[in-house]
């Protein structure tokens, strides 16, 4: 600002302050009013839910059990040269004898043990075999050690101990990715039958392509029917559509297992009619086809509404200057109706396909074995393998996915546009 | 809506099987919703029609499974649940997604679209994933496995539909009345009580019924930061079709739908009031 200059012709508020410097104050003042409106949200959601993401985040990669408890043996591995072929020196062995006893005394080497055994199965019962006799241990401390079990004369024993001796780890991502350290400290795809994950991620994303495309093959022609009729007709039939989407989708599973299942209405529709023979009753539940079923109809409203919302807007005139204009109905829709409703078909294909694949009630609850998708693995790990890491992991990958997912969908239709029925 | 009579024959097949292809999905849609209502009156355990039922004779038909919702203290238990933590959630999220959305349609608003991105990323972030984080996080701070853990967790859901539905009404409002109220004299309190806030209550009663569903709807939250303390509705419902299934639950699934025709009807009258507050002719 150039006050000095031409002090004379500033045009001044009442009280003397020159307009543009009281404006500013002014604009500032509201700036500041505005922030302090949004803050305490912002406090909230980073406390309730920002934080609790990233401890997931960290939680992935922490390692803090295995240094903590093994103190002073990870502190001595890191001078072991692990590729020499020798065991660790008498010192380390010393070291580990009173990490077990103190690890014992307190009850945390177990959970070492569990922590290990995730890498290495067997860890968990050679350490609780070890446990129990280190106070009893004599030097030599190798010569002990490997009475008790010969696997602690085994290089790859002392290898896996020292590479999960540091405070952050890797192997979490590695395993949610169906790779393993090979027993010399390369990283390799883990054997045939121990595959999971990627067979999983490959399972949740072809399933829930194939619902989105359903929800798209079935909503396309009913929201072109919904924006076409009068006003009167079209609400009444909007009724259908949100009443299921108003409804909680505990209670469409709850119906669906009651359609579906074997001594369910449908298959005793079937056999009452004469389709099937009582012992032929389809299986339409606790499988894929229970868990695609009862997706598609709980997601189809989520495609519905957008395309509806697009279809909305484009002119009747159009279709009509088309045909004016020589085009079969076929060829006004494929070069006419059609582009004009890309937006919409993105907009919902997305907005389903995000849903569909961090599901995870109606997968629980209907999917058996082969219709569970990644977000039950994440269950799973969290209350009954109690394997936190690795449930954080598949988490933090998902997260990512669908992150992703969300990151095209604003450029494609702008966060701030998302509205409700 | 009748067809011209110009139409060829292969139009009027593709516009009625058109026709037909949409009624078979508007069946899809409602029929499971609709089948669970008589399904609820059955008088025996299974979750399909009985002979009786199918002969309309009365034996086949009973009010048992309601009975039984209304005497079981598991359910009761799960409604007074279910009822106290939406209530609470839905008030925090209303009060504080209200006020936030006043800021953020501020048009001197700083980063507002990231702010915005921010502050709906509860709505985004897949719920299995909301609820890992939270169960780690909450059961260090002792959080897990209390009323105010669910409750916060529940009021993070619900506050970015407050946000949306806020900001979507503050965005049709004319500033022009807020400087007519201050030219006439009204100070900023009197002008945010009389004129703004007649004007979005619309917007935010409807964000406060979809903070309010959210609540009482959601269950993979509860289902690890709650336990059986917390039980709600859909916690009960989602641990009886694990465990032993029986119409009761049909019952209860019939309920809610009660309650979602009578959400649907409020939201549809808060829509048409909002439209003629501000001069449209509702639809």
């Amino acid at each position: 600002m150039n006050t000095s200059a031409t002090h004379s012709e500033i045009v001044k508020t009442a009280d003397g302050i020159p307009l543009k410097v009281s404006l500013a104050k002014a604009q500032r003042k509201s700036r500041i009013r505005g922030i302090l409106l949004v803050l305490p949200l912002f406090a909230f959601i980073l406390l309730t839910f920002f934080i609790p993401i990233f401890d997931m985040l960290f939680r992935s990669v922490e390692n803090h059990l295995v240094p903590e408890v093994m103190e002073n043996t990870s502190k001595l591995l890191v001078n072991w040269d692990d590729r020499s072929g020798e065991l660790p020196s008498e010192e380390v062995f010393a070291a580990a004898k009173m990490d077990f006893e103190k690890g014992h005394a307190e009850r945390t080497i177990l959970r070492v043990g569990r922590r290990l055994n995730y890498e290495t199965p067997g860890f968990a019962s050679l350490f609780r075999k070890t446990a129990r006799r280190a106070k009893n241990f004599e030097p030599p401390y190798q010569d002990a050690f490997i009475e008790r079990d010969k696997r602690w004369g085994e290089i790859d024993t002392w290898r896996l101990i020292k590479r999960e001796s540091g405070a952050f780890t890797i192997s979490y991502y590695l395993a949610a990715m169906d790779l393993a350290y090979a027993p010399d400290g390369s990283v390799g795809m883990r054997s045939e039958t121990q595959r999971i994950y990627l067979k999983l991620f490959w399972r949740t994303l072809v399933l829930s392509a194939f619902i989105t495309f359903l929800c798209l093959f079935l909503a396309y022609p009913i929201a072109h029917l919904l924006s076409t009729l009068p006003i009167r007709t079209s609400n009444l039939l909007m009724i259908m559509v949100l009443l299921p989407f108003w409804t909680s989708l505990l209670v469409r599973t709850t119906a669906w297992i009651a359609l579906l299942q074997q001594e369910g209405v449908i298959n005793d529709l079937l056999v009452g009619m004469g389709l099937l023979s009582d012992d032929g009753r389809l299986a339409m539940i606790h499988n894929a086809t229970g868990t695609v079923v009862a997706m598609t109809h709980i997601l189809l409203p989520f495609m519905v509404l957008p395309l509806y919302s697009i279809m909305k807007t484009i002119p009747p005139s159009y279709m009509r200057a088309a045909k004016n204009l020589g085009a079969t109905p076929a060829v006004a829709f494929i070069r006419v109706y059609f582009p004009n409703t890309v937006s919409g078909i993105g907009a919902g294909c997305i907005l389903v396909f995000i849903i569909s694949i961090g599901y995870y009630i109606t997968p629980a609850l209907v999917g058996g074995t082969d219709g569970t998708l990644i977000s039950n693995f994440i269950a799973y790990h969290m209350s009954i393998s109690l394997n936190w890491g690795l449930a954080a992991a598949l988490g933090v990958i998902l997260l990512v996915v669908v992150l992703v997912l969300y990151y095209l969908y604003d450029r494609i239709v702008g966060i701030d546009k998302m509205k409700f029925a | 809506m009748a067809l011209p009579p110009y139409t060829s024959p292969g139009e009027r097949i593709w516009f009625y099987a058109y026709r037909i292809f949409c009624g078979l999905v508007f069946f899809f849609l409602i029929a499971p919703v609709i089948v669970v209502i008589p399904l609820s009156f059955n008088a025996v355990p299974f979750f399909t029609f009985t002979e009786e039922m199918l002969r309309f004779d009365p034996a086949g038909y009973s009010l048992r499974w309601y009975n039984d919702f209304f005497t079981n203290p598991n359910w009761q238990g799960a409604v007074k649940n279910s009822v106290i933590i939406a209530f609470f959630s839905t008030i925090i999220a209303t009060f504080l997604g209200t006020v936030a959305a006043l800021g953020l349609s501020r048009s001197d608003m700083p980063f507002k679209s990231t702010i915005m991105g921010l502050l709906i990323s509860p709505m985004i972030v897949p719920l299995i994933i909301s609820a890992a984080g939270m169960y780690f996080f909450y059961s260090q701070i002792g959080l897990q496995g209390t009323f105010l853990g669910v409750i916060l967790a529940h009021t993070a859901l619900g506050t970015p539909f407050v946000v949306i539905t806020v900001t979507a009404t503050l965005s049709g409002f004319d500033q022009v009345l807020v400087r007519s109220a201050a030219s006439l004299g009204a100070n900023p309190t009197t002008t945010f009580f009389r004129i703004i806030v007649p004007l979005i209550l619309p917007g935010v009663i409807s964000g406060a019924l979809f903070a309010f569903i959210t609540s009482f709807d959601e269950v993979v939250v509860v289902l690890f930061v709650g336990s059986y303390e917390q039980r709600t509705i859909p916690w009960q419902m989602f641990s009886g079709i694990r465990e032993q299934i029986s119409p009761t639950i049909l019952a209860v699934a019939t309920l809610l739908v009660c309650v979602s025709i009578a959400l649907l009807t409020a939201l549809e009258l808060l829509r048409r009031r909002s439209e003629r507050l501000r001069g449209m002719t509702p639809q």
